[in-house]
């Protein structure tokens, strides 16, 4: 088993170095538990030598860095066969590989692509699933390697895959002249593929997914004050939402998407507001002269969950909508802030500081049980991914603010390499609807 | 003291237009200097992404000994002169604290007393955080350290209507470190006037 790491650890490194790889990817524990699969290379049928793009490395890269599964390396499969008849599956089991796949690429027109898969069970020798996909153009092939991961994922997890997702994050870098300049960029969950939804020379600042994935709601301080928008990824239409003297933050989408909890400090100090998205109406929802912020809804939308120093100290408290009645989560660690919800709301991540390091911690919200997930010191920003297998987060590494995952069970961390300037504030996107 | 010499700048509003179209949408900010525009003034340029315009307003930090636009004989903000009190504008702070520290109480003074002579004078206190912790939690201790400015000044003589806060956070450093020394001069309230008398 050992071998077999140290294998896949090259083969990932060699992935890493490949064709602008938008990603690092470091295996903290080892992958103990990992399934043993084997994704065999898919063959390409084209005028071209080679696939535009490798579709079975990058679903191989892909399951790999969930912590879920151990490929096996390309150069210690005994054979690699593109189609069903011709598999052996004395020669998987012999490796100890669990599960098989094979497929093809084929193109049918220019920039028009079929793409085919199989996934066996290795020990009963016999197809589990297997898909078709018909891909219009080439850019879209990455979307396919994706929508193929996530139906490998689920076939053997029985849980939804999250690869075929976006994350929105912040960037901050200097233009020719030295002077800072904003971004609020979407891209890949994987980082492929930035593409900037809103410039400005003033900072940018806790993008908030809509629960469609349509929209985004973001803190702007153009005009050099805070103000709440929420604009149309698609589209980029945009609309103000919230620009009250002092405090406009922290926006947060209900799970109905009707309604925005934020914070204002109008009333004096930081609280949470809900605002009804369509009259504009503001509920308050605390009262106290500390900081109350952070605002996550859970899921029912019956409460939420927000960062508060009415303590002493910042840690996480609960309100419900209903009675306002306000309930403190977190006792362990003096700093606990800027809480995410699971989407079953079992657990909340957060970030768990000391006053010298500040780590991503996850906590069930059952039994209290708190596990520190990270061991950098200057994290924050945790967002569950859509499916809850893994938290994005920021972090600094050599001057430089990048964004990087874990798997909730603290396993497996990766990196998101970018070109230029600073990221943060990274928030995973929503299934799509 | 020595942190207080090093700090010595003003900060100066700067407006500039630059013209270019992309993609994304670029914020406009001719809002920047006119504090009654929180609802206004930012409504141009978007709508159509590809369409709109781009002109910025930027915070330009820079030494107090030139390039200052306050003239020197109405102002006496603008002695050069470091003992000169009116001249420190940035109050620093201890780490997750806004109580302002008696260092600054003399300089505090010497601002509420101006502001009290210049009932027309207007001032933006910025309040800031270092990195540590969470953004959003940032801009609350950020207000929360302007605030305990005004406060401070609001009992020796100034005017709330005088003065407005605004915190940035963590989203405006001075110093890009990530240590103690750079946090130091991260923690502060900026003094600005935004009118002179």
């Amino acid at each position: 088993m050992k071998v077999i790491l140290r294998h896949l650890l090259l083969l990932m490194m060699f992935l890493a170095g490949s064709a602008q790889a938008a990603l690092t990817i470091e295996i903290t524990q080892g992958v103990k538990g990992a399934m043993p699969i084997a994704i065999v290379p898919f063959s390409w049928e084209g005028p071209m030598t080679q696939a535009p793009l490798d579709v079975s490395r990058l679903v191989t890269e892909n399951l790999y860095r969930s912590g879920r599964f151990s490929p096996l390396p390309e150069h210690d499969m005994l054979a690699k066969p593109n189609d069903p008849s011709r598999v052996n599956f004395q020669n998987w089991r012999v490796l100890g590989v669990e599960n098989l796949v094979i497929g093809k690429v084929r193109a049918t027109a220019n920039n028009q692509y079929i793409v085919q898969f199989v996934l066996f069970d290795v020990f009963r020798s016999t197809q589990i699933t297997g898909q078709t996909f018909n891909v219009s153009k080439t850019t879209d092939l990455r979307k396919t390697a994706h929508q193929v991961s996530d139906i490998i994922y689920e076939a053997l997890l029985g849980e939804r895959g999250a690869f075929d997702t976006r994350i929105a994050y912040v960037t901050q870098s200097s233009d020719a002249s030295g002077k800072p300049r904003y971004s609020l960029q979407v891209a890949d969950a994987d980082g492929h593929g930035p593409q900037a939804i809103l410039n400005s020379r003033e900072p940018l600042m806790s993008p908030s997914w809509s629960p469609d994935g349509k929209k985004l709601a973001y803190v702007t301080f153009e005009g050099g004050r805070p103000s709440i928008y929420t604009q149309d990824v698609r589209l980029g239409k945009r609309e103000k939402i919230s620009g009250f003297r002092g405090i406009n933050g922290a926006p947060a989408w209900s799970p109905d998407g009707t309604r925005l909890a934020l914070v204002l400090s109008k009333g004096g100090n930081p609280d949470i507001y809900v605002m009804n998205l369509l009259n504009k109406k503001l509920t308050r929802l605390t009262r106290s002269y500390a900081i109350d912020t952070e605002p996550v809804w859970t899921p029912k939308g019956d409460a939420i969950v927000f960062t508060s120093d009415r303590g002493g100290k910042p840690q996480l408290y609960k309100v419900s909508l209903a009675g306002r009645q306000v309930q403190r989560l977190t006792f362990e660690g003096e700093y606990n802030a800027r809480a995410t919800l699971s989407p079953d709301g079992r657990m909340v991540a957060m970030v768990h500081g000391n006053g010298s390091r500040y780590r991503i911690a996850v906590m069930d919200l059952e039994n209290g049980a708190l596990q520190v997930l990270t061991d950098t010191s200057l994290d924050e920003s945790p967002s569950f991914a859509p499916n809850g297998s893994m938290i994005i987060y920021a972090t600094e590494s050599q001057n430089r603010g990048v964004l990087s995952a874990v798997s909730v069970d603290g396993r497996v961390r990766q990196r998101l390499v970018l070109q230029e300037g600073d990221a943060r504030e990274p928030v995973w996107a929503p299934y799509s609807k | 003291m020595n942190i207080l010499r090093k700090a010595l700048i003003v900060v100066v509003p700067v407006m500039f237009l630059a013209g270019c179209a992309s993609a994304p949408i670029d914020t406009t900010d001719e809002a920047l200097g006119s504090d009654s525009s929180v609802e206004s003034g930012l409504d141009t340029g978007f709508g159509n992404a590809s369409s709109s315009g781009d002109s910025g307003s930027s915070t330009e930090v820079m030494g107090l000994s030139s390039d200052s636009d306050i003239s020197s004989s109405e102002f006496s903000l603008d002695d050069s002169n470091p003992a000169n009190l009116l001249n420190v504008r940035v109050i620093y702070f201890d780490f997750d604290r806004s109580k302002v520290r008696a260092e600054f109480n003399e300089v505090i003074a010497a601002h509420a007393t101006y502001l009290a002579d210049n009932p027309g004078a207007l001032m933006k206190l910025e309040g800031h955080a270092d990195e540590r912790g969470s953004r959003e939690y940032n801009i609350g201790l950020g207000e929360r350290r302007g605030n305990s400015v005004a406060r401070h000044l609001g009992l020796q003589g100034a005017a709330r209507g005088q003065l407005d806060v605004v915190s940035f956070g963590e989203e405006r450093p001075v110093a890009t470190g990530h240590d103690e020394s750079a946090w130091a001069l991260n923690r502060r309230v900026e003094i600005v006037y935004t009118k002179q008398k």
